[in-house]
């Protein structure tokens, strides 16, 4: 067993670069070592200015997303070993500009989240007098694969609609109205359809299927968004069926 | 690295950030994108085994000599190996279909969401009943 290991990383400077480039480092290989404990080895023995996200190190943060050898991984949880002796590519989440390096610009995924109103949205608020909002183990089965949701991006990254339609909502951001929708404490569906319900959100998805398959989290937003597109599709069903039916 | 001076200069207050041109070829890149486009391109089989059927129900009406027309024109090879293609794609397509259908519908009795393999399963199987009625339809003389 080699007692290094290659790392290919990305490197982009806005001062000086005009596209990113590959610089690679020698970093000691250990077999519980995972990608991101070799940037930070990085950072600390070898290139200071190496720049990157990362928080927790235990998959609950969802900063250290990155492409590792072309693949949406949290680098937290990408181990070494599956790659030896074979060099390591680190490069930023496909799909979004670039900052620094291994750092992407993530704008315009927060704005698309933040139209989908993903919180608790109540007609009538009870006063706190009455207590909590109750909800039986079954109620909460229903959302709950799509609250584990950690916000990393790496659906966003593998998601070909996303790459080449920028203003498609996206997987997570879908994901997580319909956890929302899918909340007994929850009455805000009515103002999430007009959202969710656009050329841009669930019926730009083509179901390629990239964005469950990359979830370290088995959210699966691809089974999220095929049934909203079940749901909106029967609204208008019953929109015509029932023009005068109660919205 | 290249210089600086090929590019615009750098402020604080609008940071260049780089944004990579998505490629013409991105579907070649993985082999589920490639699987996915194929999966996409099935659809135009599957118009032109609709097409096709058409023809052949309205060259029926027409009588014998127009569906013994209809017949010759399937015996051209150009023809026989695009109904090759076609019905290996039809194949994919409803395969892909029916396990598709599975994770698109999440169905919950008692609470409890219903496996997956109950819900493509009676597709595949409902599929596969009628082919075989279908077959053995055609068949049967």
């Amino acid at each position: 067993m080699a007692d290094t290991i290659k790392l290919e990383v990305s490197r982009y400077s806005p001062e000086t670069d005009a596209a990113p480039h590959f610089q690679s480092f020698e970093v000691p290989y250990r077999k519980d070592w995972v990608v991101l404990d070799a940037l930070n080895y990085i950072k600390d023995k070898q290139d200071g200015s190496l720049t990157y996200r990362w928080s927790c190190r235990m998959g609950i943060c969802g900063s250290c997303g990155m492409l590792v050898n072309g693949e949406p991984k949290l680098t937290c949880a990408t181990f070494l070993a599956d790659y030896a002796p074979a060099p390591v590519r680190v490069e930023p989440l496909r799909n979004f500009p670039v900052v620094r390096d291994l750092v992407i610009a993530m704008n315009d995924f927060m704005r698309k989240l933040q139209k989908m109103k993903p919180w608790l949205i109540r007609k009538e608020e009870k006063p706190v007098s009455e207590g909590e909002y109750l909800q039986s183990p079954e109620e909460l089965e229903a959302f709950k694969q799509y609250s584990m949701c950690i916000n990393c991006m790496l659906c966003y990254a593998a998601c070909p609609v996303y790459g080449l339609d920028p203003l498609f909502s996206g997987p997570a951001a879908i994901a997580l109205a319909q956890r929302y929708n899918l909340d007994s404490r929850d009455q805000g569906s009515k103002d999430r359809f007009p959202v969710l319900s656009q050329h841009d959100a669930i019926w730009g998805c083509t179901f390629v299927g990239e964005c469950t398959r990359v979830c370290p989290k088995h959210v699966d937003p691809a089974g999220a968004i095929q049934q909203y597109k079940l749901t909106a599709a029967l609204d208008w069903v019953k929109s015509v069926v029932m023009p005068w039916g109660g919205k | 690295m290249k210089s600086a001076a090929a590019t615009p200069p750098y402020t604080l207050n609008h940071p260049r950030w780089y944004r990579k041109r998505v490629s013409t070829y991105w579907w070649l890149q993985r082999w589920e994108y490639l699987r996915f486009v194929l999966r996409e391109i099935s659809s135009v089989f599957i118009a032109i085994f609709v097409v096709e059927t058409l023809f052949q129900i309205y060259t029926l009406s027409r009588g014998p000599e127009a569906y013994a027309i209809f017949l010759s024109v399937l015996k051209n090879p150009f023809v026989f190996a695009l109904n090759v293609i076609s019905l290996l794609f039809v194949v994919f397509h409803s395969i892909t279909w029916f396990n598709l259908s599975a994770r698109a519908m999440s169905i919950r009795v008692g609470g409890k969401k219903v496996p997956g393999f109950l819900i493509s399963g009676p597709n595949f199987a409902a599929w596969f009943f009628i082919s075989a009625v279908i077959a053995w339809l055609l068949l049967r003389s």
